[in-house]
């Protein structure tokens, strides 16, 4: 496929990821795992800790080089470029230019603490896009509204709480107007009570037609709100299908256990 | 101990200004080799943090040799070997000064190399991971998100490094340099009063440092609570 990419064309899934292997040393964390999303599709991926699920999800965007296997998104391939019959792996600079369509939202936030909510939200923007500051901050500013912020906009992370925080993060994503989003267990680090606001925003964004993967614990809300579900475990996919059928009619045992020791919890 | 004010009330005049004059060199030599050691310290600090091996090499031992050096070797080898090695070349513009300043720079640039460098490090990782996946590139999410962060975090240890090159740059009456040392003991034998010319000059350090001392504090203060 060439680099230009026929991506757009109609039919043809936004990311498509094709037997992605990953090993730490000896450590296979992923044993060729082969995925496709649509356009506008939500996916959740569940499993047990170990499975290789936040492995995939950092793959996709190449926090992690994969040890195998290529990434599409709108045809374009991810992170290695194709010169002849081989491929080769992209310099800093383009995969830097390939990350800005690929929203990451971190289990632990990672926002910047030197910079206020609007400046976490506008410094890509004016760094990467080349804003103006005017342009980076209007924009800033409806992000911020989007996640229901405004008024925390001059505020510095530490005086955020954590669901407040994940919500400028998102906000921060959005800026950057991705094609695709990654959520990493984006609410496993919040106290009980600061979850549903942050699932209510990822809620609104999927309603608003966002394309998400979303690594989850949250079972009730990966059933709610994604197209697909996909049980991962020992760094393969063992079951996919609509949400409603894994997640209540699983056909896999292993999924069956899985599922009934997230409920025990 | 008893004739002191007799002693300054008869001399200061004209001791004073002069002291004041070294003095100037001093804070000249301090100024500049402080400039010199930040910029050799942030290069070399990026240069160990690198991905190459051979440039991640060269910075360690870059490093270890500054800092395993006395200053004074440092000061010696730097303005009394080049000329020796290559006499044939033109040396009249290396004064003592140049020499005094690349000196306590390169010394002082592998201290603040690893100063740098924990603070470069002291971020966790996910602040350059959230900036690469925003579409930064590593030397953006340098520039941008890590060197603000790193540098309210090396601020007190390279405050602590000014005051004490402040005070180094003393050794450079050992090549030379008309600083304030070097002032005081021509006036000091000169005019057989040691103690009473020590302990003036002892003063003129402390009024140098101490308000360099206020405005590090001060500079801690402004940066934290801008957090």
């Amino acid at each position: 496929m060439s680099k230009a990419g026929d991506g757009a064309a109609a039919g043809q899934p936004l990311l498509r990821i094709e037997d992605l292997q990953k090993k730490f040393g000896d450590l296979e964390v992923l044993c060729g795992v082969s995925l496709n999303v649509a356009r506008g599709e939500k996916v959740s991926i569940i499993g047990p800790s170990g499975s290789g699920k936040t492995t995939l999800l950092r793959c996709i965007n190449y926090l992690e080089k994969p040890s195998a296997g290529h990434i599409y998104i709108d045809g374009t391939l991810i992170g290695e470029k194709k010169s002849g019959d081989r491929f080769i792996h992209l310099t800093d600079r383009e995969l830097a230019r390939e990350r800005q369509e690929i929203g990451f939202v971190f289990q632990r936030f990672n926002l910047f603490p030197h910079l206020t909510a609007l400046g976490n939200v506008t410094v890509a923007p004016m760094r990467v896009l080349n804003l103006s500051r005017e342009a980076a901050e209007a924009r800033g500013r409806d992000m911020l509204q989007k996640v229901g912020l405004s008024h925390k906009a001059d505020e510095y992370p530490e005086r955020l709480s954590g669901g407040q925080q994940q919500r400028v993060a998102i906000a921060r994503v959005l800026a950057m107007q991705p094609k695709l989003m990654l959520f990493d267990e984006a609410t496993s680090a919040l106290d009980p009570e600061l979850i549903g606001e942050v699932l209510r925003v990822m809620r609104q964004l999927a309603e608003e037609g966002a394309t998400m993967v979303i690594v989850t614990h949250e079972i009730q809300f990966a059933s709610e709100v994604s197209d697909r579900v996909i049980f991962m475990d020992q760094g393969r996919i063992v079951e996919q299908g609509l949400s409603r059928e894994v997640l209540f009619k699983p056909k896999e045992a292993r999924t069956r256990e899985f599922l009934k020791h997230i409920q025990d919890r | 101990m008893l004739e002191l004010p007799q002693i300054y009330a008869e001399n200061i005049h004209r001791w004073l200004p002069e002291l004041l004059y070294y003095s100037l060199m001093t804070l000249k030599i301090g100024f500049f080799s402080f400039i010199v050691a930040v910029v050799f310290g942030i290069l070399v600090a990026l240069c160990r943090v690198s991905k190459n091996r051979l440039v991640r090499t060269l910075a360690i031992w870059f490093i270890e040799i500054g800092r395993g050096l006395p200053i004074v070797v440092i000061l010696y080898i730097i303005y009394f070997v080049p000329p020796q090695l290559f006499p044939g070349l033109n040396w009249t513009w290396f004064s003592d000064f140049t020499g005094a300043v690349l000196g306590l720079g390169i010394h002082g640039g592998a201290i603040l190399a690893e100063v740098f460098r924990s603070g470069i490090e002291a971020l966790h990782k996910g602040q350059r991971e959230a900036a690469m996946s925003l579409g930064m590139t590593p030397a953006k999410s340098m520039v941008y998100i890590i060197l603000p962060q790193a540098t309210r975090i090396v601020l007190p240890p390279v405050g602590n490094y000014a005051i004490g090159l402040l005070k180094d740059t003393s050794l450079c009456t050992l090549i030379g340099v008309n600083e304030i040392m070097n002032g005081a003991k021509s006036i000091a034998f000169s005019d057989y009063q040691p103690m009473a010319v020590f302990i003036l000059v002892a003063g003129i350090y402390f009024a140098m440092s101490y308000p360099l001392s206020l405005l590090v504090r001060a500079l801690e203060r402004r940066l934290s609570t801008a957090q």
